[in-house]
């Protein structure tokens, strides 16, 4: 992640073309603009609408309604953190408290430098392992703010770190 | 072959959950320790065993069977040479065989029997353990008798809805067309379950096995696994073995030589709760805007494309191969009332020992959580615990002894859900997880009915109304009222079921909505 390609009409002319056979092929479209892009230009909507026979407004209203689905590019690196009820649990919340006090960063933002998206997600199946969070796409688990705050900055968490010795 | 020949065979999960913790540095490290030594090792990564809190969890199978070794970090491996695990040698790690572990010990698998026992993208290791048996056993079988097998077993929807699943093929092999389908929902969205997840990363095998016997049994040639956005892993992991379930002829033209044709997609969502909506799920698998469906017509009649289609949990498919080996008696013999068969539970939030615990229904909630799960985390008393995500009850300790089966559940105003239990210690404040709930539906919200997508939004300000002390009787009465609406109102569970974690928080946890007032947090 984070190595995109820039945003090429022909390129996602190819495939649009080379998906549209598919049963249902908007959003396996979708997610290959996305997976080549970084986002879903604006600019495929008319190519996604001519070659499956929608109208515009069908192709926008699918896009629209996902929130995996961007319309401008995500800073070069994401951190989906999770705020759903297991997390919240174990203190997710705080993390989102520490990354506003200790880092100036907001949640469901890119920083200014377009160097990292930090979003909400609901779920990433790491319950009894949270808080947790997706860093472009590789799962981490047993969050703290130390360990977010390594992230944030850029560097791997040390893995060592994050075993907790539970007795039996 | 002499014995130092033979390369010991060491297992370093893949699953997700282990991968969170550090399992591909230690599997890294394991690499580089054996290649400094010059003794054969062969790495397998399987799937979890489910006992989270050991993750990474390290097995070397011996000449006495699989010995355990967690929670292993890199650094840890040079002294696990040293104790001569290869051997099953003594370490302050090892927990002694894997199988003889006292939490796997007490559990029955079934749908999840070879879950982290093999590696799950190999066939013939599949094969080793009882695969493909099922559908050998549904080829031989008329389609009739595969839908009685699993009407007779009990099994019921593993999803949440519960809706027995034998009676949903009935339908499709009933209806007549000459495209049928069968679509796992494989969108576990509720917070405090993994288990398809698991399950799909740790024996994908047995999902799409069990999807090739619907489809045999019911007439479908297509299947589609429609899976959420938010597991790569388990997409990785699912692409990869339907390659190799298509290599091996249990995908493809001739399912196994028999003539029937079976093919299968993954598709992901792309981050929508409302997809695990079936009928939501069908309108995003048709490329559309995830818009839930009224239901009649059913989409056992007209589901995907207007044709009939099975949709069905992907642990709900996973536990017809099993049934097909065993019988349908054999299944329906675990359980308790009409709650039959197995369900694998899922221990998550502010547990000690979170992780994966598949029994028989009829356990107590108590002995999941204290015996199995050992109480919360941070040590402190356990004040609630949600059941069946986040449109499942927040249960005080005082419920915690009624039995895990889903009209026990129901009896308590509860619901069983996907089972997931999430627990909470006595620092949660109901009253923001009562908002929480109204929250996620504002956002989650398809947007079709109105007491979902109004109600939702109303309750969030209503609840903030009553934390901030502004005519507090007067807003829990209007937000009963509210709850009533939706909870009769609306189209599909997500606006029908929000009031349950609402109410439920209201009514166990009352002193939270009566706290000295304070402003409402910008949010």
């Amino acid at each position: 992640m984070g190595h995109y390609a820039a945003w090429d009409i022909e390129v996602a002319r190819a495939l649009i073309t080379r998906l549209s056979s598919l049963d249902g092929a908007v959003m396996p479209i979708l997610h290959a603009l996305q997976d080549e892009f970084g986002y879903v230009d604006r600019a495929a909507v008319p190519l996604i609408a001519d070659a499956l026979n929608l109208s515009r407004a069908e192709v926008q209203g699918t896009i629209s309604f996902y929130h995996d689905f961007r319309d401008e590019p995500a800073g070069r690196r994401v951190i989906k953190l999770c705020r759903a009820e297991a997390c919240q649990a174990v203190g997710c919340e705080n993390l989102v408290d520490h990354l506003r006090t200790r880092h100036g960063l907001a949640v469901d933002a890119t920083t200014a430098d377009g160097d990292l998206t930090i979003e909400t997600v609901y779920c990433l199946g790491n319950c009894a392992l949270g808080p947790a969070a997706l860093v472009d796409g590789e799962l981490v688990g047993r969050l703290d703010a130390q360990r977010l705050s390594a992230l944030c900055e850029g560097r791997a968490v040390e893995t060592a770190q994050i075993i907790e010795r539970v007795p039996a | 072959m002499s014995d130092k020949a033979k390369p010991v065979r060491i297992y370093v999960p893949i699953d997700a959950a282990a991968l969170s913790v550090g399992a591909e540095a230690v599997a890294t490290a394991i690499r580089r320790a054996v290649e400094q030594r010059g003794r054969p090792v062969e790495i397998i990564r399987n799937g979890s065993r489910g006992m989270l809190w050991l993750e990474p969890l390290v097995e070397v199978e011996t000449s006495a069977g699989r010995v355990a070794y967690g929670p292993v970090s890199p650094a840890d491996v040079a002294g696990l040479f040293e104790a001569g695990f290869l051997e099953g040698g003594a370490h302050p790690l090892g927990h002694g065989p894997t199988e003889e572990l006292d939490w796997l010990k007490r559990q029955q698998r079934l749908t999840f029997a070879r879950v982290g026992l093999t590696d799950p993208l190999s066939v013939a290791d599949y094969r080793a353990h009882g695969g493909f048996k099922g559908l050998e056993q549904a080829l031989a079988m008329a389609p009739a008798d595969v839908v009685e097998r699993v009407r007779a077993s009990g099994l019921r929807g593993r999803g949440g809805a519960g809706f027995p699943t034998g009676i949903k093929w009935k339908t499709v092999l009933d209806a007549v067309a000459e495209q049928k389908y069968i679509v796992c929902n494989a969108d576990e969205g509720d917070s405090g379950t993994f288990a398809d997840r698991m399950l799909m990363e740790g024996d994908p095998f047995t999902l799409i096995e069990g999807m090739v016997i619907a489809g045999i049994a019911v007439g479908a040639t297509k299947g589609f696994i429609y899976l959420r956005s938010e597991y790569p892993h388990a997409h990785r992991a699912l692409n990869r073995a339907i390659a190799r379930a298509e290599h091996a002829g249990l995908l493809g033209a001739s399912v196994l030589g028999s003539g029937r044709a079976f093919q299968l997609e993954v598709r992901l969502g792309a981050g929508a709760y409302i997809c695990g909506e079936e009928t939501s799920l069908l309108e995003s698998l048709e490329g559309k805007r995830a818009i839930v469906r009224a239901k009649p017509p059913l989409p056992a009649l007209q589901g995907l494309f207007g044709k009939p289609t099975v949709v069905n949990n992907v642990l709900s498919l996973a536990s017809v191969p099993w049934i097909m080996v065993h019988g349908a008696k054999a299944y329906a013999d675990c359980g308790m009332g009409r709650s039959r068969g197995t369900m694998p539970v899922q221990l998550g939030g502010n547990i000690r020992r979170g992780g994966l615990v598949e029994l028989a229904f009829g356990i107590s909630l108590r002995t999941l959580i204290e015996d199995f799960g050992g109480g919360t985390r941070s040590g402190r008393p356990l004040k609630a615990v949600q059941i069946g995500g986040p449109l499942g009850a927040y249960l005080p300790d005082s419920l915690l002894d009624t039995p895990m089966d889903y009209e026990a559940l129901a009896g308590v105003q509860s619901m069983l859900g996907h089972a997931g239990m999430v627990v909470f210690d006595d620092t949660a404040d109901m009253a923001r997880q009562a908002k929480f709930a109204f929250a996620f539906c504002a956002k989650e919200s398809c947007g079709k009915c109105t007491p979902c997508r109004i109600g939702a939004v109303r309750g969030v300000e209503t609840v903030d109304r009553i934390i901030a002390g502004v005519e507090r009787d007067k807003n829990l009465a209007v937000l009963a009222d509210l709850n009533r609406l939706m909870t009769d109102a609306s189209l599909c569970a997500m606006g029908g079921l929000t009031p349950m974690p609402v109410m439920s928080a209201i009514r166990h946890f009352p002193e939270d909505f009566h706290r000295p007032a304070m402003a409402v947090a910008a949010e």
